[in-house]
């Protein structure tokens, strides 16, 4: 049914857009910005902070542009004196009761409040200003959220509820008193966030942060008696570039090896290289239960917000949680296992720092069942994108300038389906790569596995193998999670294979990613365009399957054995164990 | 004979003549009164569905069904009598009705629903038209989802009213035993399903869309609009909601005509509207009066005038979204339009009275403490902008406002207005409005003079001891809380004006009148 076309015009510029659409994207299409803070497209249309309002002719008061629908032969004014009145006096109004801390805030330069008080032009708040400010909750391993910065966009709320139906975090209290907080103001360790992180991406100012452990990791630098080992995962080259001003997508693996390598990091290696290891372990056990009769669906591990939210909401289906820690964690197991044996140095010396896009990394390097029969925690420190960039920054390295660099092969080199983990079905394609091959011994040898590709939050797929038909789901954001193992527990889906990630769209999107503001969130691809980044670099590899990277060989015939092995149990796998969902 | 009784109590006499009232309608109070809404409310027992049949309850109901009029004469009557919402708004009821009925719904489903939850500060309207007439809204909620094509109704009423819950639902209960609610309703083949959901204290949950939300079970707060709750209400489907005022007059309409109601009243604001009088007045109460009423008749016939010799100042209509009618414009014609057109506004039908000893800045100020306390915190201008104004008129009743100040909240005011997201921040500036319009000079004297003409405004009050009267009998000093008085035995007393807290105890204990405020 074809959409109806409605006339209308905007600051008497006659535009056609199709019913449904909002003023404010009308706007857009006839080359006209209306500015605007709570709004985030498909995420967060209320019309509550009143920046965006516009005058429609007849209407009895100003209209949230956001939200208003067009109907035909509406008349738009964007830029009246008492349109520009009014969004300058509302600013004021939240800038009056804004801690104003911008030299030393960590979004000075990409905080929305911020553009929008440049953008007015407002240089005075005439309002009482001084009132006591509340301090800020530090709880969690992975955010610090500060309210005397918020502005009650609402966005965080939305993202924790609509995206991922956690809903930890929303308004307490009302009018002037109202602030975001979990329930009955409990910390937020005491509430079951999954630390994904989403609700610091939707944040505009410095209310919500990542927790900053930099500190940690030049400390160890600049210790000597710590050997200290790096390794990237993969969405942080397709996502570091834009912390330096380029543009959305471009993959500066070289650079930010050469930014790693001169930081002073002993050893450069790749967390692509442990998506491979994973791919190893988890598609034999995806074998082996397959074709053994265990217990399937499979579900990917990869996500420690997908693990914790699995863990606290579904318990019941830990069983079929893949028993293979993460790429991060396999890392730093195989670093300060292998590795150290290789370059004979005591694991206890060893500092492994992880870079991210993640911020349940975090959470996960501290949790107990890591821990190695050694005794050491395989990664000690897990930074996120923005950490590293900020990192680049202070050591004065010009990022877009630096020439390439290399990897340390030894835990570094990947093949293209290790790169591709970061996309949501990447993972899924990377083991389909592998499982398609060993299933059919050698007879099908498929590449690319378009159809588990895309952005969209639920993909299903199924392949029919000699003798099997192998049905996969993936599924990122957790509210699409949640929908799939409804599905499952209740038999109307069924699958053999399904990858879960916390964030919607993967990693690319996770919760330690670059600052985009809603302008760039709302009408730019973001996700899609870093995965496409990833997709182009496994199309350049040499070696594109786990099975053929001469480093992942070289591991099992050298230490681990093979796949599945007591030995590769031991160091690569874990189990995980239901969690109280409140810890009061 | 054992059942007449000796009147121990004198019976009530007319003000100024001393007749006595033979009847009740022949009363000051209620000759000028017409009781629409308010019918049956205290003639029967509210918890009796019998009675209610008694009065010619039901017949509209039981008509139509019988008779299966169509829907659209039933809305063409109500519109044709000329009904508006009395919650406040005064819209057109006949045209909600009629969006509602030609809504369309994706599976059918539409919602009735009454905003009980009754928010203004001294309004208790709607709750006696629940306590003493539960059924007339039970009737015409069914009539009314008839017409639109909905059944299934809810009732927002909120929690701090138990009297008119409980009365509700036994209402609801011996409805459903007659057959007059649920299904098949009298065998009509007609199914309307009512139900009763309780608020939790929240004034911003009278406003249609947050009480909408309410409902849903999520955080009260307005939505935006478009789209209309005619169109997209409850649960996103096509929603009827009415204040309880407005129900109650719809079977009078039925039973007794659209012409009957639409001659009484003015020519855009028909039929009665019940106040809440109270304040500075000695009859106070709930009046019922026909639109277009002078406020010189409610004040001086039905209200019987200023008690104590006082003099009128202004009168308050419509609660914390009001502005004030002062003195002079007593003749004003109370309808929707006359009010809109002095910078106040209906409202729900609080009607408050003031007097030469009330403070205008200080009126002001307390409404507009009870909106920052009821502001939902949803959209930025309300949330801080109502703070802030307070901040200001705090200011100016502590002896620190300026002149800039004035024009501060002038425009913080209009700001408000126009871009609040809803009608509680829109209107919440005024009462500020509308006092600093009118009584402009009373502001100016808190500013320039740090003086409060009305002398309410503590921080502005200073209490002295006059030499000449004092006799030092050292009452004043003993009883005073904060040590603020020093003199000896039958020595001239004097306040420490650093100490005084200005709770008037000494003026109160004085037995020589020696202690005067200023």
């Amino acid at each position: 049914m074809e959409t109806k076309q409605i006339n209308l015009k905007i600051d008497h510029i006659p535009v056609a857009v199709p019913e449904g659409t909002t003023v404010l994207e009308a706007a857009r299409s006839a080359g006209i910005k209306i500015p605007t803070l709570c709004y985030l497209k498909d995420l967060n249309e209320i019309g509550a902070c009143r920046i965006c309002v516009v005058e429609v002719k007849g209407a009895r008061s100003l209209m949230a542009s956001c939200v208003y629908p067009v109907s035909e032969g509406m008349e738009v004014f964007t830029n009246t004196e008492a349109v520009r009145k009014s969004r300058r006096l509302t600013l004021e109004l939240i800038l009056s009761n804004h801690r104003m801390e911008c030299l030393t805030c960590s979004r000075s330069g990409s905080c929305e409040l911020q553009q929008l008080a440049l953008e007015f032009g407002v240089d005075t708040v005439r309002y009482y200003t001084g009132r006591p400010q509340p301090q800020p909750e530090t709880s969690t391993l992975h955010l610090v959220r500060d309210n005397s910065k918020c502005v009650l966009c609402r966005r965080c709320a939305a993202a924790c509820r609509k995206t991922q139906e956690v809903g930890v975090i929303g308004p307490n209290d009302r009018g002037f008193q109202t602030h975001i907080g979990s329930a009955f103001d409990r910390d937020l360790n005491e509430v079951d966030c999954v630390s994904c992180g989403q609700c610091v991406v939707a944040c505009p100012t410095g209310a919500l942060t990542v927790k900053d452990d930099t500190q940690q990791v030049w400390a160890a630098l600049a210790d000597p008696t710590k050997h200290v080992v790096v390794g990237a995962a993969p969405s942080v080259r397709v996502q570091l570039g834009e912390c330096f001003g380029m543009p959305v997508g471009t993959n500066v693996e070289g650079k930010m090896l050469t930014a790693l390598r001169r930081l002073g990091f002993d050893k450069v290696f790749d967390v692509n290289h442990a998506a491979d290891m994973t791919i190893m372990e988890e598609g034999t056990e995806f074998l082996h239960r397959l074709q053994e009769g265990g217990t399937l669906p499979l579900i990917t591990s990869c996500s420690p917000g997908w693990v914790r939210y699995c863990e606290q909401h579904h318990p019941d289906m830990l069983s079929h949680v893949s028993t293979c820690k993460s790429p991060q964690q396999m890392f730093g197991s195989l670093v300060k296992s292998y590795y150290a044996e290789q370059a004979g140095i005591d694991p206890k010396d060893i500092f492994v720092v992880s870079i991210m896009p993640c911020t349940a990394k975090k959470y996960e390097v501290k949790r107990e069942e890591q821990r190695m029969a050694n005794g050491c925690m395989p990664v000690d420190v897990s930074l996120t994108t923005q950490e590293l960039a900020r990192m680049i920054t202070a050591a004065g390295l010009m990022f877009t300038q630096l020439p390439d660099g290399e990897v340390d092969p030894m835990l570094g080199m990947a093949s293209g389906a290790g790169v591709i983990f970061g996309a949501t079905g990447g993972v899924m394609e990377a083991a389909l790569r592998t499982v398609v091959e060993v299933v059919t011994n050698g007879e099908m040898k498929p590449l690319e596995f378009k159809q588990v590709r895309g952005m969209q939050g639920v993909k299903e797929a199924s392949f029919e193998l000699p003798g099997k038909t192998v049905r996969v789901c993936v599924a990122s954001g957790l509210a699409n999670a949640k929908q799939v193992l409804d599905g499952v527990k209740s038999g109307a889906l069924q699958y053999d294979f399904i990858e879960f990630m916390g964030c919607p769209g993967g990693c690319v999107n996770g919760g330690g990613q670059p600052v985009q503001s809603a302008e760039i969130r709302s009408f730019t691809d973001v996700r899609g365009l870093r995965a496409a980044a990833l997709y182009s670099q496994d199309q350049r590899m040499t070696y594109r399957k786990s099975h053929e990277n001469p480093y992942v060989q070289k591991i099992y015939s050298d230490y681990l054995e093979k796949p599945g092995s007591h030995k590769a149990h031991a160091l690569l796998h874990c189990t995980y164990a239901p969690q109280k969902k409140y810890r009061v | 004979m054992e059942h007449i009784r000796s009147v121990t109590r004198p019976p009530h006499t007319e003000g100024d003549t001393g007749e006595i009232a033979t009847s009740l309608n022949d009363t000051q109070f209620y000759h000028h009164q017409k009781r629409i809404a308010l019918r049956n409310c205290g003639f029967i027992n509210p918890e009796s569905i019998d009675e209610y049949i008694g009065v010619d309850g039901y017949t509209a109901l039981s008509r139509i069904l019988t008779e299966q009029t169509p829907p659209q004469e039933i809305i063409d009557a109500i519109k044709a009598s000329g009904l508006r919402g009395r919650g406040g708004a005064g819209f057109a009821t006949g045209m909600k009705w009629q969006f509602t009925a030609d809504a369309v719904s994706d599976d059918g489903v539409k919602y009735v629903c009454c905003n009980a939850d009754e928010g203004d500060p001294g309004a208790f309207m709607d709750r006696s038209v629940l306590e003493g007439d539960p059924f007339s809204v039970l009737e015409a909620m069914t009539i009314a989802a008839y017409a639109v094509d909905s059944h299934q109704g809810y009732i927002y009423i909120r929690a701090e009213y138990p009297i008119a819950v409980k009365r509700l639902q036994i209402a609801i209960t011996q409805a459903k035993e007659y057959g007059l609610l649920g299904q098949n309703i009298l065998n009509s083949g007609f199914d309307f399903e009512l139900e009763l959901r309780l608020g939790a204290g929240a004034f911003v949950c009278g406003e249609e869309t947050a009480l909408l939300v309410s409902i849903e079970g999520k955080r009260g707060e307005p939505r935006p609009r478009p789209p209309f709750p005619a169109v997209k209400g409850l649960f996103a489907r096509p929603t009827l909601l009415n204040n309880v005022e407005t129900y109650a007059n719809i079977t009078w309409i039925l039973n007794n005509g659209a012409d009957e109601f639409a001659a009484i009243g003015t020519e855009k604001s028909k039929g009665t509207k019940v106040f809440a009088l109270g304040g500075k007045i000695v009859n106070t109460g709930l009046v019922e009066i026909p639109m277009g009423t002078t406020l010189r008749t409610i004040i001086e016939d039905i209200g019987g005038g200023i008690p104590n010799g006082k003099k009128f100042k202004a009168a308050q209509t419509g609660g914390p979204s009001g502005g004030c009618i002062p003195a002079d414009l007593i003749d004003t014609p109370i309808d929707y339009d006359s009010l809109t057109a002095i910078g106040s506004m209906m409202g729900s039908g609080g009607l408050i009275v003031m007097d030469e000893d009330n403070c205008m800045v200080d009126i002001a100020k307390f409404f507009l403490e009870f909106i920052i306390d009821e502001s939902c915190g949803k959209c930025a201008p309300c949330r801080i902008g109502t703070k802030r104004l307070h901040e200001l008129l705090c200011k100016i009743t502590d002896g620190n406002g300026t002149m800039e100040d004035l024009d501060t909240i002038v425009e913080l005011c209009y700001h408000l207005k126009s871009s609040s997201l809803c009608a509680l921040g829109q209107s919440a500036p005024n009462p500020v409005l509308s006092t600093l319009t009118r009584f402009r000079s009373e502001y100016e004297a808190h500013v320039l003079e740090k003086r409060c003409p009305a002398g309410v405004c503590k921080n502005l009050l200073h209490y002295e001891i006059l030499a000449d009267k004092c006799k030092g009998c050292t009452l004043c000093a003993r009883n005073c809380p904060a040590d603020a008085i020093s003199g000896t035995v039958k020595g001239l007393h004097t306040i420490d004006q650093e100490k005084c807290i200005k709770c008037g105890v000494c003026m109160d204990h004085c037995k020589f009148d020696a202690v005067v405020r200023h």
